[in-house]
């Protein structure tokens, strides 16, 4: 039995089964907007990330998988200054959205890092009961250069804690490039050479911190090896990141929000394709999924099961997972679909199309 | 004394019953009442302690416009409603 996390518009939704048979085991938070949903393998804690449309973002801790919440701290800004260089930051410092929830490393029990937007990244060293800014990277002078893409302000989405030493963090933000950490976030630097950005001027384009990766995933067997779906185009690096290498377009697209890597192969990765990037549909209203399994050399459309016309899904950014067993994907949209594959996306079984919109998908984790 | 009351779609989240506060500012009068439920306080005020935008805030008839200094005195008899914008959808 499987057990996977639905973060969407009117709640969070827990569906629990096997194969092609699905079913809702519970509904939580009811006509609330869930952003994030996160489960700590270190723990069995499950955290909801709530975007409260009058009352801000909240989140809701479980410690018995969902039979009861609590609300917990939430990342907040400090006291935005009233002097000096930030002073004038047209960035509102209020947390709007909770965009990123991830465990901190194994033998960190109890730190938990938050990516938000605006694009603050926030550590918990209580298991979410409090939490503190990154000043760091906050403070750095060229996260006034950050823009916010599609949205008002700059969003910091994918927050990746290596796995062989929690020191090391990566992190992304639309649109203000990758950056990484060494030393827990004493320190930080832009991790995005090699990204081109073609919506900005030509003198520029290759500025890391100009970047728009719209995900960002880890391989966890080669940590060296992350994904990028930027704005335009596809990137990988094999060197954690100190160089980005152009994966070439392949069809349908290569414009779209979410990746999804496997935790073992560093050559295997699943992308869902849209059309660039005015109209953010499948093309030609037929809905795939791509992957590759040689590195980004060439890639198989995976279409068998997914709706093959007349379809105006978007995938966002965290609504393409793999789950533990490595081989059972599961994908939604924004206009309610939720389809799993058992076997790495060579078949897709529709569960549901009747969701309200998804933010974010995220399965149980095995303590 | 200031009777201040939370609508029903902030005590949704958390639970507080009318309150019965000291005159003064506006903050002062808020803050007085918030302290009957702590958990309350992040679903009234943002990160920078100003009124959420999409939190409206009544004193008798009239909606407070100023949400970040609230130092519009509040006095004795007076009646504090904090209710959510209607937004959304």
């Amino acid at each position: 039995m499987q057990t996977l996390l639905v973060a969407s518009r009117k709640g969070l939704f827990v569906w629990r089964g096997n194969g092609t048979q699905w079913a809702i085991a519970g509904h939580h938070f009811p006509g609330d907007p869930v952003t994030q949903a996160m489960t700590d393998p270190r723990t069995g804690h499950w955290y909801a990330a709530l975007r409260l449309g009058h009352f801000g973002a909240k989140l809701r801790k479980s410690t018995d998988q969902g039979a009861t919440w609590t609300d917990i701290g939430t990342p907040v800004f400090p006291p935005k200054p009233t002097s000096g260089p930030l002073a004038d930051d047209p960035v509102p410092w209020n947390v709007e959205l909770v965009w990123s929830l991830v465990p901190g490393g194994i033998d960190e029990p109890g730190v938990l890092w938050a990516g938000c937007m605006p694009a603050g990244l926030f550590k918990s060293e209580d298991g979410g009961q409090t939490w503190a800014l990154n000043t760091p990277l906050w403070e750095d002078p060229r996260r006034l250069l950050w823009m916010g893409g599609g949205n008002d302000y700059p969003g910091m989405h994918s927050v990746l804690v290596d796995p062989r030493d929690a020191r090391c963090i990566r992190v992304a933000i639309s649109c203000g490039g990758v950056w990484q950490t060494t030393d827990g976030g004493a320190s930080w630097a832009l991790s995005a050479r090699g990204m081109t950005a073609n919506y900005v001027p030509g003198e520029v384009e290759d500025d890391p911190n100009m970047q728009d990766p719209h995900r960002m995933v880890q391989c966890a067997a080669n940590p060296d090896v992350l994904w990028v779906q930027h704005h335009c185009g596809m990137y990988r690096t094999t060197d954690g990141g100190r160089l980005w290498t152009a994966i070439a377009p392949p069809a349908p697209s290569d414009f779209g929000f979410a990746v999804a890597c496997d935790p073992q192969n560093p050559l295997r990765a699943w992308f869902a394709p849209a059309r660039s990037d005015t109209y953010r549909y499948p093309v030609d209203g037929r809905m795939v999924v791509t992957r590759t399994d040689d590195g980004g050399q060439s890639f198989q459309v995976l279409g068998n099961g997914l709706p093959a016309q007349d379809a105006y899904h978007l995938v966002y950014r965290h609504s393409l997972v793999l789950a533990p067993d490595g081989h059972t994907l599961a994908l939604s949209s924004t206009t309610g679909g939720l389809w799993i594959s058992p076997d790495a996306g060579e078949h897709w079984h529709c569960v549901t199309r009747d969701l309200p919109p998804v933010a974010a998908l995220s399965w149980l984790r095995a303590i | 004394m200031v009777t201040v009351e939370f609508a029903s779609s902030l005590r949704r989240h958390v639970e507080c019953a009318p309150q019965s506060v000291a005159p003064g500012t506006l903050r002062q009068v808020l803050e007085a009442a918030l302290t009957a439920a702590p958990e309350l306080r992040p679903y009234v005020f943002d990160d920078q302690h100003a009124v959420r935008k999409h939190v409206a805030v009544f004193i008798n008839k009239t909606m407070a416009l100023d949400r970040k200094a609230l130092t519009q005195t509040v006095q004795a008899g007076d009646r504090v409603l904090v209710i959510q914008a209607l937004t959304g959808g």
